[in-house]
C-alpha cells in the first residue's frame, strides 16, 4: 500500500515486531499476543485431552440420538395421549415428546461446540490488525471520475429544465400514500369528520336495552339491587348484518347496574337513571377496552388493562389510573311495557379521547 | 293351625292372600306417610329453630340480633337461603378477620347447621333460595352458549379460563377452578361481596346452566399445547421466559466465558 505509513499505530506500546512474525506465519494465522498465556490441563496431560475429546463427541452423539427420538416420538405417541408431570401437571405426550427431544438436539449441539472450543481448541490469545476505516485515496479520485463522466454523459447539468422537473416528480409521488391514509376510517353519510362518528352510536330515544349474546330485552323489575347486566341496543344484530363488522358493538356495548337511590351521590345529567338503574357505556375512556369489572359494594367499575377505576355511584368520574376521562352516562327509562329503553345517545364521545375531543361536546 | 291347612287349596285363597296383602301394605303406608308429613313440618320447625339458635350465636354480633345489620355487617333479611349456603359451606363465613374480602377457608359448620341457618335466613324474607337438583343438571346445557355468556358476563373479573384476578384495593374475583357447580349457581344468583348480582330474570336458568357446563369444560380439559402456567396467559409466559429462559441464557453465558484449568 502506498500510504502504509499511516497505517503503521503511532503509540510506542504496540509490538514491535508484529509485522515480522505475520510475514512468519502462515495465511491464517495471527501473530501472539504478548500477554500471560496460561496452559489447561488438555495442553499438558493427555488423559484429560482424551477425556474432554469423549465428552464433546459424546454431546454430538447424543444430539444425534434426540433427532432419533424425536422422529420415534412423532411416529409412536399418539395426538390426544396425555402425560402427567411433576409441578407442571397434565400436558399433551406428544409436545412434550418433540419439545424437549429437537431443543435437546439443539442444545447439545451448541454445548459441544462449546466444550470443545474452551477445552480442545488453541486458546492462545492473537493479535488481528484491522484495516484504515478510510478509503484510499486512488479508489476516492476513481469515484470522483466516475461521477464527473457521468454528469457530462448525461447532461445532467446540461439542461437544466430536465432535473427540475424530474425533482418536483420524485417528490409528488409519495403523496397518494399519503392522502390515502385519510380512508383510515370509513365515512358514513352524514358525517364528515371522526368526532362526528364517534359521537355518534346506535342508541337513540326509545331503544330498548338488550341483554348481550341473548339479545332480551330487560324489564326494571327484573334488576336485583347489587345487579349487573351486560346490554346492546335492541337494533345491534340487525346493523351488525348489515355492517359486516363490530364497529357499532364496539360503540354502543354499555354495562346496566342497580344500587338504591339514596347511594348515588350524582350523576352525569338530571334524572338518568331509571329508580337507581345506571347505565354507562363499556368502553375505557383511556385506551378503549370493553369494562364490566363492577363491585357492588363499592360501585367501583375497574378496567383490567390499565387500572383506571370509575366511581358509578358519582357521575362515573375517574378515582384511579390513566383515564382522563368519565364514562359517558346513557340516559334510560322504561317504556309501557316496563323495559328498559334509553332516552337519547351518549351526550358525550364513547370510547378513548382523541385529539378533536374538546370541541366535539361540553 | 289345622283351618288354616285346610283352606289353604280353597279356589278363594288366592283372592283373600292378595287382598290382605295389598290392606296391610297401604294402611302401613298411609300410616307413615301421615307420620312423616307431620315430622317434615315439625322438623321444619325445629330446624328454623336451630338455625336461629347458630344464627344467634355465630353471626348475629356482625349481622344484628334479627339479621337486620349492624355496621360490620349487612343485613340478611331476604338475601335468601342460596346466599347463607354460598357464604358458610365456602368458609367465607363466618369471618376470620375484617378485611377487603373474605377468603375462602375450610368450613366451620356441618351441611345440617347450614341446612338449618339458611333455614332461618330464608324464614325471615323470601330470596333466593338454595338451587335444586334440576337447577343443578348442566348436561343437556349448551356450553358452546355457555362460553359466550362466560365471555360477555364473567371473563373481565374472573379471567378467560376462570382463573380469578385482581380487583381495586386488594379485593379479587376467586379462581372458579376451586368452585363447585353449586356454589357457582349460588354465586350468580345472590352476588357475594363486591360480585355483582347475576338475577334469574336476565340470566334465566338455562344460561346458568351453560355458564356451568362452559366452566366444567374449562375444569376438565387439560393442556396439550405444554405448561399452562396457570392459564393466566401472555403475562405469567412471558414472566417465566424473561425469567427462566433469560436466566438459562445468562448461564450460558457464564459457562461460555468461564475460564478453562
Amino acid at each position: 500500500m502506498s500510504d502504509s505509513k499511516d497505517l503503521t499505530p503511532a503509540s510506542s506500546g504496540a509490538p514491535a515486531t508484529t509485522s515480522d512474525t505475520q510475514q512468519a506465519l502462515r495465511p491464517g494465522a495471527w501473530p501472539r499476543a504478548e500477554v500471560e498465556h496460561h496452559l489447561r490441563r488438555t495442553d499438558t496431560d493427555p488423559r484429560a485431552q482424551k477425556r474432554a475429546v469423549r465428552q464433546v463427541s459424546t454431546m454430538f452423539l447424543l444430539s444425534a440420538l434426540m433427532v432419533v427420538l424425536f422422529i420415534v416420538a412423532f411416529i409412536a405417541i399418539p395426538r390426544d395421549a396425555v402425560i402427567t408431570l411433576p409441578y407442571i401437571g397434565a400436558i399433551g405426550a406428544l409436545n412434550a415428546a418433540m419439545g424437549v427431544t429437537f431443543g435437546l438436539a439443539i442444545f447439545l449441539i451448541g454445548a459441544g461446540a462449546v466444550h470443545w472450543a474452551k477445552k480442545l481448541m488453541s486458546d492462545v490469545e492473537v493479535v488481528q490488525e484491522r484495516h484504515e476505516m478510510k478509503t484510499d485515496a486512488d479508489d476516492t479520485a476513481v469515484a470522483a471520475d466516475i461521477y464527473e463522466v457521468g454528469k457530462e454523459t448525461s447532461g445532467f447539468a446540461k439542461y437544466p429544465v430536465i432535473r427540475r422537473t424530474m425533482l418536483l416528480a420524485m417528490a409528488l409521488v409519495p403523496i397518494p400514500f399519503i392522502v390515502s391514509l385519510r380512508d383510515l376510517w370509513l365515512t358514513p353519510p352524514g358525517v364528515t369528520t371522526p368526532s362526528e362518528e364517534l359521537l355518534v352510536t346506535l342508541w337513540k330515544p326509545g331503544m330498548r336495552l338488550v341483554t348481550d349474546i341473548t339479545y332480551q330485552p330487560v324489564r326494571a323489575d327484573d334488576i336485583p339491587v347489587g345487579g349487573l347486566v351486560n346490554v346492546v341496543p335492541a337494533d345491534l344484530p340487525l346493523v351488525e348484518e348489515e355492517e359486516h363488522n363490530l364497529n357499532a358493538r364496539a360503540k354502543a356495548a354499555a354495562i346496566v347496574v342497580r344500587m338504591t337511590p339514596d347511594e348515588i351521590q350524582s350523576q352525569q345529567g338530571e334524572g338518568w337513571d331509571y329508580e337507581g338503574i345506571l347505565a354507562f357505556s363499556k368502553i375505557c375512556t383511556h385506551v378503549g377496552c370493553p369494562i364490566s369489572l363492577y363491585q357492588q359494594r363499592t360501585h367501583e367499575l375497574l378496567c383490567p388493562c390499565h387500572q383506571s377505576t370509575f366511581n358509578l355511584a358519582d357521575s362515573a368520574n375517574v378515582v384511579f389510573g390513566p383515564a382522563a376521562r368519565r364514562m359517558p352516562q346513557l340516559p334510560i327509562t322504561v317504556d309501557d311495557e316496563g323495559y328498559l329503553v334509553a332516552v337519547s345517545d351518549f351526550k358525550e364521545p364513547v370510547g378513548p379521547s382523541f385529539w378533536e375531543l374538546k370541541e366535539s361536546y361540553s | 293351625m289345622k283351618t288354616l291347612a285346610t283352606h289353604r287349596r280353597h279356589p278363594a285363597a288366592v283372592i283373600v292372600a292378595i287382598l290382605v296383602g295389598l290392606l296391610v301394605t297401604g294402611g302401613l303406608y298411609t300410616v307413615v306417610n301421615s307420620a312423616t308429613q307431620a315430622r317434615s313440618a315439625e322438623q321444619d320447625a325445629t330446624q328454623i329453630l336451630n338455625g336461629k339458635k347458630l344464627f344467634l350465636e355465630g353471626c348475629s354480633s356482625c349481622h344484628g340480633i334479627a339479621a337486620q345489620g349492624t355496621q360490620n355487617g349487612p343485613t340478611l333479611i331476604g338475601v335468601g337461603s342460596a346466599a347463607v349456603h354460598f357464604q358458610v359451606s365456602t368458609g367465607r363465613m363466618p369471618l376470620a378477620n375484617p378485611g377487603a374480602q373474605a377468603p375462602q377457608k375450610p368450613r366451620e359448620y356441618s351441611e345440617t347447621d347450614i341446612a338449618a341457618m339458611a333455614a332461618y335466613v330464608a324464614s325471615l324474607a323470601p330470596g333466593p333460595a338454595i338451587p335444586t337438583a334440576a337447577d343443578l343438571d348442566y348436561s343437556d346445557a349448551d356450553v358452546a352458549e355457555g362460553g359466550e355468556l362466560f365471555r360477555a358476563n364473567c371473563s373481565q373479573c374472573h379471567q378467560a379460563a376462570g382463573r380469578g384476578g385482581a380487583l381495586s384495593n386488594g379485593k379479587y374475583a376467586p379462581n372458579l377452578m376451586e368452585a363447585t357447580p353449586q356454589e357457582i349457581y349460588e354465586a350468580m344468583l345472590t352476588g357475594p361481596q363486591n360480585m355483582p348480582v347475576f338475577g334469574d330474570s336476565t340470566l334465566p336458568r338455562e344460561d346458568k346452566q351453560a355458564i356451568i357446563a362452559y366452566v366444567e369444560t374449562l375444569r376438565a380439559s387439560d393442556d396439550p399445547g405444554g405448561w399452562a402456567l396457570g392459564r393466566f396467559g401472555p403475562v405469567t409466559e412471558g414472566l417465566f421466559m424473561w425469567i427462566g429462559a433469560l436466566l438459562l441464557v445468562v448461564a450460558c453465558a457464564i459457562w461460555i466465558g468461564a475460564k478453562v484449568r
